[in-house]
């Protein structure tokens, strides 16, 4: 028996492997190829410092700092999905169910109209005021969890309450979006629409960084809190029963999960279907057990974002097409693949 | 061991606990008999410290006093219902090491499980994921996860539920036995013939107040009337006392 134990285990990192090395290829891939392309051998080169100066600034200050957002976003969706899964015990619960994408969604647009968007005469359209949207568009995000988690901690929600009320403020924010929508101008329009499609060409090192900090610190938090995930799976009378304070778990799980989910929506846009398809995939291959399955959903997050972002700079290039059309779009249906197959296990 | 002085618990202004007294000893296997909504789950949150109740007592210590590491410890309980999950037999009955382990279980830890496992019968559905088994097999599992908690107090809400006749009997006899080696086993029961063959003690109650509490001496035919309102006769069919509604 507990050589099973021992078998199972190893399949698990067996599975973390494979998935780390598919990521590494992907990357290498993703450096090397678009219109400009620099052959693989070269990209190794650059990165261990050698290769022309055209080549260097393509591979190192583009398409990089790029491929390093694809990760720490996936990665940071990845984690985020997997635990509020576990907390909320329902399988559609993502940092999206709780508000995040339709509040940062209000909060850029607010900041557009306040002022800080506007559109050249060549349809490009910038922002004039990057921060400003950066820090609405965070404020928006974080701040439907917020109001839910101080109704949860006032009256004492449960999981399910929850989750209802994530959808009653997304609509209230898809509501006020609407709104300040109807005031704007053409070209503050475009501007709100245009930050609406998710992009990992804004991140650059700064963003980065700043994404890379708070994924870890919470990656780590998370792990610290394994055993309580796998007891809150079980149902809140069990948590309790082994010792978790299931209620202040729940609260601080789901906030961090909103906190990781909000600076990225900040940063790069709306991305959708990384934090549904990344846990669910793993916990179908290597099953619910949070010690594995925090680290595995970062990698799948981050190997899923990645290979999307590839594919959308690739598939009509020269040019790009945003990433979020295309996680939508690949994931509504293997998501609803994955639920299917989830039902056969109950 | 395990105590109750008045206890009172009140759900949105109802209340359904009316000052309970009690008190749990070593090695005693109490059966809490009564009707539907007669407080008997409630009851047995309370002890488990899952609803915030005063008026219980741990080891002479009020239960609210324990952080939750250290009455889990003590004290382990077992749902009516448990939401079957991703997680395999062996993860989930390893969760009753939570209270003793840092981050990663030891091979003491491994083993208790590998007992607890066994002691139910389950060894053969360790890597088989809880939402793959019968509702009989997550009952026993969620049995195992409590004695792999080693607790003192075990606490069990119908655990005979969705088991077959056989697993009954097996459960109850398991239970007889955790008593007879010191623990304090309290047990909510539907079925009142498997609680009068197993249990030394019984509890009976009705509407959040106890109606009997003692050995088999208490039992008669107008206490059951009284209780669940139905009349029965008391009698004995090879050497077991039944219970007969008439």
């Amino acid at each position: 028996m507990p050589m099973d134990y021992e078998a199972y285990t190893r399949r698990k990192a067996f599975i973390g492997l494979i998935l780390f090395l598919s990521l590494l290829v992907v990357s290498l891939f993703s450096l090397s190829s678009g219109p400009y392309h620099v052959p693989l051998r070269e990209v190794l080169g650059i990165l261990f410092g050698g290769g022309t100066k055209d080549d260097r600034l393509v591979v190192l200050s583009i398409r990089l700092p790029r491929i390093v957002a694809g990760i720490l976003v996936g990665a940071s969706m990845g984690i985020a999905g997997a635990v509020l899964q576990g907390y909320l015990r329902n399988p559609l619960a993502t940092p999206f169910t709780m508000g995040v994408s339709n509040g940062s969604m209000f909060g850029a647009s607010l900041a557009i109209i306040l002022g800080a968007g506007y559109s050249l005469n060549s349809g490009q359209v910038f922002l004039n005021n990057p921060y400003a949207v950066v820090l609405f568009a965070f404020l928006g995000a974080i701040s439907a969890t917020l109001v839910i988690l101080a109704l949860a901690r006032l009256r004492g929600l449960s999981p399910e309450a929850i989750v209802l009320a994530g959808v009653a403020m997304s609509s209230l924010y898809v509501a006020l979006t609407t709104l300040v929508q109807y005031f704007a101008n053409e070209v503050q329009l475009s501007a709100m629409i245009y930050w609406s499609f998710g992009n990992l060409a804004r991140a650059t090192w700064r963003e980065n960084a700043i994404m890379g900090v708070s994924f870890i610190l919470v990656f780590f938090y998370f792990i610290l809190k394994r055993w309580d995930l796998n007891a809150s799976t079980l149902g809140d009378d069990i948590a309790k029963s082994v010792g978790v304070n299931i209620e202040r778990e729940r609260l601080v799980g789901t906030l961090l999960s909103a906190f990781i989910t909000s600076v990225t929506v900040a940063f790069v846009g709306v991305i959708g279907f990384i934090g549904l398809i990344a846990p669910h995939s793993m916990r179908l291959i290597a099953g619910g057990d949070y010690r594995s399955l925090i680290p595995l959903s970062a990698l799948a997050g981050a190997l899923l974002l990645v290979s999307a972002d590839t594919m959308a700079r690739l598939i009509v290039s020269p040019m790009n097409l945003p990433v979020g059309v295309i996680t939508s779009f690949l994931g509504a249906p293997t998501f609803i693949y994955l639920l299917v197959k989830m039902e056969g296990r109950r | 061991m395990i105590e109750t002085k008045n206890l009172r618990f009140s759900y949105n202004g109802m209340e359904v606990l009316k000052g309970v007294d009690f008190k749990g000893e070593k090695g005693e296997f109490i059966g809490i008999l009564g009707p539907n909504g007669a407080g008997k789950t409630t009851f047995l949150r309370c002890l488990a410290g899952i609803l915030d109740c005063r008026g219980v007592f741990v080891r002479g210590k009020p239960l609210n006093e324990y952080s939750p590491r250290d009455l889990a410890r003590i004290v382990a309980y077992v749902p009516q219902r448990v939401e079957p999950s991703f997680l395999t037999v062996f993860d989930t009955v390893l969760l009753g090491r939570r209270p003793y382990m840092g981050l990663t279980p030891s091979d003491s830890d491994i083993k208790t499980v590998e007992e607890a496992l066994k002691r139910l019968g389950i060894e053969h559905l360790s890597l088989k994921r809880t939402n793959e088994i019968s509702g009989g097999e997550l009952q026993k599992v969620s049995i195992a996860r409590a004695l792999a908690q080693e607790p003192q107090i075990l606490l069990m809400d119908e655990p005979t539920n969705n088991l077959d006749l056989r697993s009954q009997l097996e459960v109850m006899r398991l239970a007889r036995e955790l008593a007879n080696d010191g623990k304090t086993v309290v047990t909510v029961m539907h079925d009142v013939n498997l609680a009068l063959r197993f249990a030394k003690r019984f509890l009976f109650m009705k509407d959040g107040k106890k109606m009997a509490d003692g050995g088999l001496e208490v039992l008669n035919e107008r206490l059951f009337e009284e209780v669940y309102g139905v009349k029965v006769e008391i009698g004995e069919i090879g050497g077991v006392l039944v219970v007969v509604p008439i």
